[in-house]
């Protein structure tokens, strides 16, 4: 048997002993330090400084390293656009033609959209700020999905700003430091994400389990969801921002339905970080922008646009006729002078899912009014 | 008088743990390579291996710890997942370590596969515990399908290394 000589004296112990002993102590700092950690809680202090420290040191030897591959990356691209520059071009025209109709399109929904927003008295989402950043490692292994963006606590960012690439939502901030943030990506075991199917307002959960094709849980309705639905967030619970592109729903191998996510059509390597922070800000930032708009010209009889019926012609211009509707939200009108309740209908179709609170005090003021919004209401 | 000195712990300790460690970071850069990204093998899992079979140390299994913890902190892992996994490989091969010697490189291979399989169990039980959630089988199987092809590393190790020291031949 091997042994050790000790530094005590004549004591000569076995080193398959101390080596043994050695082994427990590592395992008990281990299993006292993967019990204490709280990574999924997503809250900033649970973050650590260990990890701040190792990102802040991590970012910049990362974004050293990664430049020559950059280089050689716009190389290669920039000898294949030499050489296909001619399919290119058919290509892209193709496109502009088509992209020529959907413009005449958009610009025909906006008019209509923008008169329904006055109609409703609607409050949009303001624009959210964002930052840049540059992707300079990840992890791809099935416990652990993350990347390393070089943008930190100097920029605004804080924990829990989503993480968009130029196709789609990619993930969260789960930690910040000076110079790095470190980005949960949607496949991590540790996400959730609550998401919509856009075609149904279908609500459901989009779980990450360590593969590419993070799962669709908690879907509710009958037949809620088809292969090629279009996947966008909900923002249900005040974490993300409604709206933003998640990808497509497609069913696996195991009969559950998965996403395929917007944000593999392409390598990520910029990043846009939303300094979102919940929907009060958003609040905040639409307030000031009211406060922002020109003062309205004296009161004067205001036109009932699109108001036809009797009933709420009659309820309707007590209160609303000193102020233009865009800045009278419905539900303060109804709050200030109970309207007569229509009688009883036929029960409309409703959507899967619990309607938004914007749209609801529409349908019983204003009987003729316009569809109700389906996707404009902000949240 | 050279064949009788102790073998210094930088040479088979602390060369191969930069070597992981700077293997590791190289391989998380974000590249694509014909659009597809490039694996993620474990690379300590290797002096992990190697350095129970080599012989027992008070050292090495600080090593493997800090292995570890380097890759829960750069990877964003729960803190002590990939330490527990590698340290309960190193105790597994340091107890089995009188049945692997001796055996042919076929069947040295086989039990890195088996050590590899063991540390990535735990590591799916430490997940699952930590996060409440099943990790998906497809993606631990590619990790461990890429770990496993680095046992030729793991037997240079080995062969470099263990009869460099008289005491334990």
């Amino acid at each position: 048997m091997a042994l050790r000589e000790n530094p005590f004296g004549e004591l000569r112990v076995p080193l398959a002993w101390t080596a043994g002993v050695a082994l427990v102590v590592a395992i008990i700092v281990a299993v006292g330090l993967l019990m204490s950690d709280r990574r999924e809680t997503f809250r900033s202090e649970a973050y650590g400084v260990t990890r701040q420290v190792g990102d802040a040191v991590t970012a910049p030897v990362t974004g050293f390293l990664v430049t020559p591959g950059r280089w050689i990356g716009d190389g290669v691209n920039s000898v294949r656009g030499y050489f296909f520059a001619v399919s290119e071009n058919r290509r892209l025209k193709a496109e502009l033609a088509e992209a020529a109709e959907w413009k005449n399109a958009a610009l025909t929904l906006r008019d209509t959209n923008t008169r329904y927003k006055a109609l409703l008295g609607l409050k949009t989402d303001p624009p959210i700020p964002m930052v840049a950043a540059r992707t300079v490692s990840e992890a791809r292994g099935p416990f652990s999905n993350t990347r390393l963006a070089n943008a930190g606590r100097e920029k605004g960012i804080i924990t829990g700003n989503p993480v968009m690439s130029e196709n789609g939502l990619i993930g969260r901030v789960i930690g910040v430091t000076d110079g790095a943030s470190r980005i949960l990506l949607l496949t991590d075991i540790a996400s959730r994400t609550p998401v919509m199917i856009e075609r149904t307002n279908a609500r459901a959960i989009l779980t990450g389990d360590g593969g590419p094709n993070p799962r669709l849980e908690y879907l509710r309705g009958q037949e809620p969801v088809k292969p090629g639905d279009r996947l966008v967030t909900s923002g249900d619970g005040g974490v993300l921002p409604r709206g933003l592109p998640v990808g497509l729903a497609v069913k696996g191998l195991d009969g559950r339905w998965r996403a395929v996510l917007a944000s593999d059509a392409a390598p990520v390597d910029f990043v846009r970080i939303l300094l979102f922070q919940d929907f009060s800000q958003l609040s905040a930032a639409a307030a000031a922008e009211l406060d922002k708009m020109p003062v309205p010209p004296p009161a004067s009889p205001m036109p009932a646009v699109g108001v036809t019926a009797a009933g709420a012609t009659a309820a309707a211009p007590t209160t609303t006729a000193p102020k233009p509707p865009v800045a009278k939200p419905p539900a303060t009108t109804t709050g200030a002078t109970p309207a007569p309740k229509p009688a009883p209908r036929a029960p409309a179709p409703r959507p899967a899912t619990p309607s938004r609170p914007a749209a609801t005090p529409a349908p019983t003021t204003t009987p003729t009014a316009p569809p109700p919004a389906a996707t404009e209401v902000p949240f | 008088m050279g064949g009788a000195r102790p073998l210094a712990p930088w040479r088979w300790l602390g060369v191969p743990l930069v070597q992981c460690l700077a293997l590791t970071v190289l391989f998380s850069l974000p590249f694509r390579v014909f659009g597809l990204s490039m694996p993620e093998p474990i690379f300590p899992m290797v002096p992990a291996f190697a350095w129970a079979v080599i012989r027992p140390s008070m050292l090495a299994p600080m090593g493997v710890l800090i292995m570890g913890l380097f890759l829960d902190v750069f990877w964003g892992a729960p803190l002590g997942l990939w330490g527990l996994s590698l340290l309960i490989t190193y105790g597994a091969v340091l107890i089995g370590r009188s049945m692997m010697a001796g055996q042919s490189w076929p069947v040295m291979w086989a039990w890195f596969a088996v050590t590899t399989g063991l540390a990535m169990g735990g590591g799916f039980l430490f997940t699952m515990l930590d996060s409440h959630a099943i990790p998906s089988f497809l993606a631990v199987a590619w990790q461990f399908l890429a770990t496993i092809v680095l046992y030729p590393f793991a037997h240079l190790l080995i062969d470099r290394f263990e009869d460099a020291d008289v005491r334990f031949r």
